[in-house]
């Protein structure tokens, strides 16, 4: 015992390790009055963990310029290797799944609100980067619905109307966008040119980003600390020794209350790995399990699940004013990202948690839940008659929540009274 | 002037010129980073412009060539084909050619410069299959067009997509120019694209 005393003595006079364990665990005072939402960040990380284990693990296997076949090699020939890709491939819907609650729960409790903006920034980036990082994953294995769904996508960057910049003059193309497809692309089609470079972002660019992100996201918060379901300041009530009285240390009280949420959690991840490792066309769209073919289209061209409300809003968007109705989309899709930026800004209710708002609140923040679970259903169907109404009026109903009722709505209703000190836990 | 005294007005130059050389260093390297995603020189001769020979396209012949991975079909339309391009416009879905599927110089009654001369990308716009050329009248096609064999679209011979089938939208013309009065570029503009 004397020795590994000396040791950490030892180290710690030339790094601050005690000094850190403290700061981010064993004295970092968490609000008691934690809730079943708050597993969600935690379980971020689990998942976060995941991917980059496995995905190190399926890099060793797979081979760019012949990415359907080294996915089959992986699933048929590499021992336990479709374990290792289906923990991968679910394991990237299991990501958006946990990231999404967690974002509900921010959005429920007002977790954004000063002072924790910078928290609610650097998660949104997180999520961005994740976007990407699941775009680019899907198209590696290369199958019919990679190399199809990279096609719209990679399209989209053609709506932009405007003359070539210089520095991407790819021959002969008239307009940004044309220029840009091709920059991307690499080539003038769809080719192992677009895989080889979308392998390189996924496996070290964006992962690099990811990681050091979801470290300042950690950094931000232990420096202002958690929101809680109150919403109540809790370091505006401490003892005579500075510590917040309703708070308790994450070590070992949130340590060993996260564990079981992890044990469930993962059970029900093995459960979905073992027996709807497809989910139904949902986790793995089926048109992916046949190659790339540039001369063989999917009846229907569909995103993966995460990011149906977006694909939705695209669609939706049929207005040809001043500039195309597919430039109006893909203005629709990125301001629909871009406004969660702006979110803690844009709410101006004097209260933080939906426990003390009103009804109002209440009923709006519901109906935006369920608008966007719709918009997520149907960015996965086909867009046709009331399938493309119903898409148009959840469009107008997204938009006009952050921009209408998030700033005003606290106008029009009455809230309940918010307590000094925080409610429930022992 | 003395050695204690800090000439601040020398130092802010200092630190902005140092800062705006620094700059356009990092663009400069830049460069090389973002021009490498361009196409390959590999990629570009793959992508090349191709040119056809239509000096011995006989009246109502097609002939195809390979550009970017995909069928191009240049067709020598009789004056019969033409006239009964306008005698259907009555059943097409954008006779007028709005949606944007041809370069400007190929938005006209003909889509194409010369108007015997039609230069297509032969894939269906609805699931890329290789539509088939009706050169005579058939029972669907009475003044001759494009029958996709997949899912049953039909183009007329100026590559309009009939109402009442799966492909959405006109076939698409490519960029294409004449580098003389018989051969054809296709991908490049810089022979003529005016009749």
């Amino acid at each position: 015992m004397r020795v590994v005393n000396g040791l950490i003595d030892w180290v710690d006079a030339r790094l601050p390790v005690v000094n850190t364990y403290k700061k981010h665990m064993s004295e970092y005072y968490a609000p008691k009055n934690f809730n079943f939402w708050y597993y969600f960040g935690v379980l971020s990380m689990v998942v976060l963990v995941n991917q980059l284990l496995t995905g190190i693990w399926l890099t060793m296997f797979f081979s760019p310029n012949e990415g359907f076949q080294s996915v089959e090699y992986i699933m048929r020939d590499v021992q336990w290797g479709w374990l290792i890709r289906y923990m991968h491939a679910v394991g990237a819907s299991a990501f958006f799944a946990v990231v999404y609650i967690h974002m509900f729960r921010g959005l429920m409790y007002g977790s954004y609100k000063p002072p924790r903006e910078l928290v609610w920034i650097f998660g949104m980036l997180i999520y961005v980067a994740l976007m990407a990082e699941g775009f680019l994953g899907y198209v590696l294995p290369w199958g019919n619905m990679s190399y199809w769904g990279a096609q719209v996508i990679i399209s989209l960057a053609g709506a932009i109307p405007f003359d070539v910049i210089p520095f991407i003059d790819a021959n002969d193309a008239k307009e940004i966008g044309e220029a840009l497809t091709t920059w991307v692309r690499g080539d003038y089609l769809l080719s192992t040119a677009t895989v080889n470079k979308f392998f390189a972002l996924h496996v070290v660019a964006i992962p690099l980003v990811l990681v050091a992100l979801v470290f300042l996201h950690i950094l931000a918060l232990h420096e202002v600390g958690s929101n809680n379901p109150d919403g109540v300041e809790i370091k505006k009530n401490k003892d005579e020794n500075g510590i917040p009285k309703d708070g308790i240390p994450f070590h070992p009280y949130y340590t060993v209350k996260d564990l079981p949420g992890v044990i469930i959690f993962m059970m029900v991840f093995a459960v979905v790995i073992f027996y709807f490792p497809t989910g139904g066309g949902y986790l793995i769209e089926k048109p992916n399990f046949a190659p790339a073919d540039p001369l063989k289209t999917p009846d229907h061209i569909a995103p993966v699940w995460y990011y149906g409300p977006y694909y939705a809003m695209l669609r939706a968007t049929t207005i040809d004013w001043f500039i195309s109705s597919k430039a109006w989309g893909l203005i629709a899709m990125g301001g629909a990202i871009a406004i969660l930026f702006l979110l803690p800004w844009l709410d101006r209710h004097p209260v933080k948690s939906i426990r003390y708002k009103g009804l109002l609140s209440k009923i709006t923040l519901a109906l935006f839940v369920v608008d966007f679970l719709i918009l997520g259903y149907l960015g996965t169907q086909p867009a046709t008659g009331l399938a493309k109404t119903v898409a148009q009026i959840g469009t107008v109903y997204y938009f006009l929540f952050f921009i209408v009722i998030l700033p005003f709505g606290h106008r029009f209703e009455k809230s309940k009274p918010v307590p000094e000190r925080v409610t429930g836990g022992h | 002037m003395s050695n204690d005294g800090v000439n601040t007005s020398r130092r802010t130059f200092l630190i902005g010129l140092t800062s705006a050389i620094g700059a356009a260093g990092a663009v400069g390297l830049a460069v090389p980073f973002v021009k490498s995603w361009l196409p390959s020189a590999k990629a570009e001769n793959a992508g090349a412009p191709v040119q056809v020979d239509i000096s011995k396209l006989e009246l109502g012949q097609r002939v195809v060539q390979e550009w970017r991975g995909q069928p191009v079909w240049v067709v020598n339309r009789t004056e019969k084909m033409l006239e009964g391009l306008s005698q259907i416009e009555g059943s097409l879905r954008d006779p007028g050619s709005e949606e944007d599927q041809q370069p400007p110089y190929a938005k006209n009654q003909w889509r194409s410069i010369k108007k015997e001369y039609l230069v297509l990308i032969g894939t269906c716009t609805h699931l890329g299959c290789s539509p088939l050329y009706e050169q005579e009248p058939t029972v669907q096609l009475d003044h001759g067009g494009f029958f996709c064999p997949c899912h049953g679209s039909m183009f007329d011979l100026a590559g309009r997509v009939y109402q009442g089938v799966p492909a959405p939208t006109n076939l698409v013309v490519p960029p294409h120019s004449y580098l003389s009065e018989s051969v054809i570029i296709v991908g490049s503009e810089e022979g003529e694209t005016q009749a």
